[in-house]
């Protein structure tokens, strides 16, 4: 069987499924940010199987900008994850609703 | 044949290996998960011809994004377990569905249209790491400059934010001050 482009957007469509499970199910903010990473994945996954199947590079092209800002956000979001968690001593989403500063 | 033999078998390990990475309470697990999943996504792209984004995952995804969120898991409590919010589990799942449902039509809609013109067109004769590096160097060489300033500043931002006395600002200090500091740190 002919494997289409539809297959591949199926997929997408599956891992982001799965990206916003964990993200709305998460209540430890690390486990959060590997939901998003899966998110970003499969929109990449998207991109290049359009970009194989139109024989176009734009895709690709998205898909290492999409790259370039997953790492600066896993840079940055670390960051402040790593100073609330020596403030406060814990990563709960739930505690950080309440902004008492 | 063999194409439609390595699709499903790596669409099977990923998304299993991304549903472990989003339901286990073990954060050590999780993180296991995840890098094995960004391993395997790179066959997509080796698949897809996409060669050099395929290094690029590996590299990027496995070697610098996991390496710094292990990293990361040393500062926190990672042996217990992960508490999860108990909210309605079908709730859940259909609003992940359609939003993900929903995306993909978004993004897939012109497709439908038939009348998609590639922009920048791949050339059969040229390697896909040559054809990437004159389309980034010509058409997309200002968003590719942003980047790497956007880089730089997360890469700033990171050291300062997780960096030890990054707090104390050394530039606001007085000389006597600063000597009080460097004592300090000597006691």
């Amino acid at each position: 069987m002919e494997i289409g482009l539809n297959h591949y957007l199926v997929l997408a469509t599956i891992l982001f499924g799965i990206g916003l499970y964990g993200v709305m199910r998460r209540k430890n903010l690390l486990m959060l940010f590997f939901a998003t990473e899966i998110l970003l994945n499969s929109v990449n996954i998207g991109f290049a199987a359009i970009s194989h199947y139109y024989a176009d590079l734009t895709g690709q092209m998205f898909a290492f900008f999409v790259i370039a800002i997953a790492a600066s956000e896993v840079a940055v979001g670390l960051g402040l994850l790593i100073v609330w968690y020596k403030r406060h001593n814990s990563i709960d989403l739930d505690e950080m609703s309440v902004m008492r500063g | 044949m063999f194409e439609a033999i390595s699709f499903y078998l790596f669409s099977f390990l990923v998304i299993a290996s991304f549903w472990v990475a989003v339901t286990t309470s073990q954060a050590l697990y999780a993180l296991t998960a995840l890098a094995a999943g960004m391993i395997l996504i790179s066959g997509f792209y080796f698949t897809l011809g996409a060669d050099f984004l395929g290094a690029i995952q590996i590299i990027v995804y496995s070697g610098a994004v996991l390496a710094l969120y292990a990293f990361g898991m040393m500062f926190f409590d990672t042996t217990r377990e992960v508490k999860e919010k108990k909210p309605n589990k079908a709730i859940v799942t259909t609003l992940a569905v359609l939003a993900a449902v929903l995306t993909v039509a978004i993004v897939a809609a012109p497709i439908v249209s038939q009348n998609i013109v590639a922009l920048y067109p791949s050339v059969e004769s040229v390697g896909n790491t040559q054809q990437i590096g004159v389309v980034l160097f010509t058409k997309y060489l200002v968003p590719f400059e942003v980047a790497a300033v956007m880089l730089l500043v997360a890469m700033i931002a990171g050291i300062v934010l997780a960096g030890k006395k990054m707090d104390i600002s050394l530039t606001k200090l007085s000389e006597s001050e600063i000597e009080k500091q460097n004592a300090e740190e000597l006691v």
